[in-house]
């Protein structure tokens, strides 16, 4: 349904997209991961024509998107990272606007009615968009991707500046949409990744480091999981009684101290849970146990192990030969 | 392009563009017409549509300013340009909005004239060619805006640089009556001057090339604002 092909783009000497490649399949919720600047905007901008490559192709339904645009962008619904609504315009006149804009065939009255209960946005229909908080112009946003039912929805960091609640409610109405839509979303949050899609695309310094279904990712992430354990008793016999627990792979006392207790990195082999174990030895010999925390869960150091594997899958395929 | 024409139609009524530019067009139109004609007591209508074609110079780039410097700034472009339109209609779109605001005030203030009926006998041809003559260049002011428009993000730059532009071309004559009459510069100087060309029109001669003149000018603008956002998109 959306094909990249070798993307390439270029300011200056600098890439903003280095050989990116992927293909997306009708129905897929797809997240595009990466930190900022990792090149994620240039890659959805390309995608839905706003901007062009410097070299390689863009396909959506099969249509190359800068040989015939109009066309290719009759399947796409895209959020940019900024709400693109008219302030001076009320919801339903704007709503009215992109329909017309879109040359969209349905019926109008039922389709924006529908888009508008979709979004929850039919309290605030004659409302002045300028005059609507951050999460109601969000969904506006939403909502105008909608319009004409596109086959792909792209959305660019559709949670930012969102409360709490209102991420939640964005992120169960992206699931929905993925019923019917293929959706692409980018974001910097790992867990939106975990909640909202099936397959994460991650993506750093404008090249892909990692293509994987969800749950291969959390494996992945799972597999050397560390543990920070804080423990107190003697460092001399807690870190050998450590290391002997099945299913660790290495344990080392960490510098610094929490009051009378030691801290111990804990690294489990492959993807055992170790936790019940620690927790265990430590009852039996008496040791309190002050603290237990997972440590490298989050996306720095997730990439920075994805890097590595992915470093080490190369160097491995060249020993091999 | 039938809904971006609308939506910027309805765009300038929403601000206060559109309440600004009718006011000062109607008020000026109508200062205008009481010095040069009411108050001249004559029915000659040759120094009225000189000074609308100034106060054109002027007012335009105000009506155009926003056009496209406004939807960069707050990014709402991104929405038209991934949508299934073509550049050159969406310029299009927008080009026509400001036209009609233009002719409607245009035309209208034109009816002025009605007022000297009971007083002179009024020559309905010279009205209706000058008309048309700045209906003209009109079409080339904004298409000038609509370029300058797109290349910057500040609305109040897009004004003042349309407007240097305008006055740049409108100078050109200023130039003419400093070249020797024999000489070929002075040819090609008065081939592409805005102001020696309106004022065949305004004197009651209807050339043809003129026609083509302001037409191809508009069009070389309008043809200009595409590439800009052609090549953006490399960039």
């Amino acid at each position: 349904m959306v094909k990249a092909e070798n993307l390439v783009k270029r300011y200056g000497s600098n890439y903003a997209l280095n050989d990116v490649s992927f293909e997306i399949g009708a129905g897929e919720i797809v997240g595009l991961l990466g930190p900022n600047g990792a090149g994620k905007s240039t890659a959805m901008n390309i995608l839905t024509g706003y901007l062009s490559s410097t070299s390689g192709a863009a396909y959506i339904n099969g249509i190359n998107i800068l040989d015939n645009p109009i066309e290719a962008k009759k399947y796409i619904g895209f959020l940019p990272e900024q709400p693109p609504v008219y302030g001076e315009m009320t919801v339903r006149e704007y709503l009215d606007f992109v329909y017309e804009l879109k040359k969209v065939e349905f019926d109008r009255e039922a389709h924006i009615k529908e888009i508008l209960s979709v979004v929850k946005l039919t309290d605030v229909k004659d409302r002045l968009i300028k005059n609507l908080s951050k999460g109601y112009k969000q969904r506006v946003g939403i909502a105008q991707a909608l319009i004409g039912d596109p086959k792909v929805v792209i959305f660019d960091e559709p949670t930012v500046g969102l409360d709490p609640k209102q991420i939640l409610e964005v992120r169960n109405l992206i699931r929905n949409l993925g019923k019917r839509h293929t959706v692409i979303l980018s974001t910097h949050i790992l867990a939106e990744v975990q909640a909202v899609c099936e397959r994460v695309i991650i993506i750093n310094k404008g090249r892909i480091i990692a293509d994987e279904r969800v749950d291969e990712l959390t494996k992945t992430i799972e597999d050397g999981y560390q543990h920070e354990v804080r423990i107190v008793g003697t460092s001399s016999a807690v870190l050998p009684a450590l290391k002997r627990i099945s299913g660790v792979r290495s344990a080392e006392q960490l510098s610094g101290r929490d009051g009378d207790a030691f801290i111990y990195a804990v690294e489990s082999a492959g993807s055992s849970d170790v936790r019940r174990s620690v927790f265990n030895v430590c009852a039996q010999n008496g040791w309190p146990m002050v603290g237990l925390a997972p440590v490298g869960g989050d996306l720095e150091s997730i990439f920075i192990r994805l890097v590595d594997k992915s470093d080490r899958k190369i160097s491995g395929g060249k020993t091999e030969r | 392009m039938l809904a971006i024409f609308k939506r910027e139609l309805r765009g300038y009524f929403t601000g206060v563009i559109g309440y600004v530019f009718l006011v000062l067009f109607l008020a000026v139109a109508g200062i205008i017409f009481s010095y040069t004609t009411l108050f001249s007591m004559t029915a000659d209508s040759t120094s009225y549509f000189t000074a609308m074609l100034l106060f054109s110079a002027i007012i335009l780039p105000i009506l155009t300013m926003k056009s496209f410097s406004e939807e960069r700034k707050t990014k709402t472009e991104q929405l038209l340009l991934t949508s299934p339109v073509s550049i050159p209609s969406m310029v299009m779109g927008k080009f026509l909005a400001s036209y009609v605001m233009f002719a409607g005030a245009l035309i209208f203030t034109s009816l002025y004239f009605l007022l000297l009926l009971p007083y002179a006998a009024i020559k309905w041809a010279v009205i209706v060619g000058n008309v048309i003559a700045l209906l003209l260049v009109g079409m080339v002011f904004i298409a000038i805006g609509l370029f300058v428009s797109a290349l910057t993000e500040n609305q109040l730059s897009a004004a003042v640089g349309t407007i240097a532009i305008i006055f740049a071309l409108l100078g050109i004559s200023l130039l003419t009556s400093l070249v020797p009459s024999n000489y070929w510069i002075r040819f090609v100087l008065d081939a592409i001057s805005i102001f020696t060309r309106f004022h065949s029109f305004t004197n009651g001669y209807f050339e043809l090339s003129s026609l083509v003149y302001y037409i191809s000018a508009a069009a070389l603008f309008i043809y200009f604002t595409i590439r800009v956002y052609d090549r953006r998109r490399y960039n």
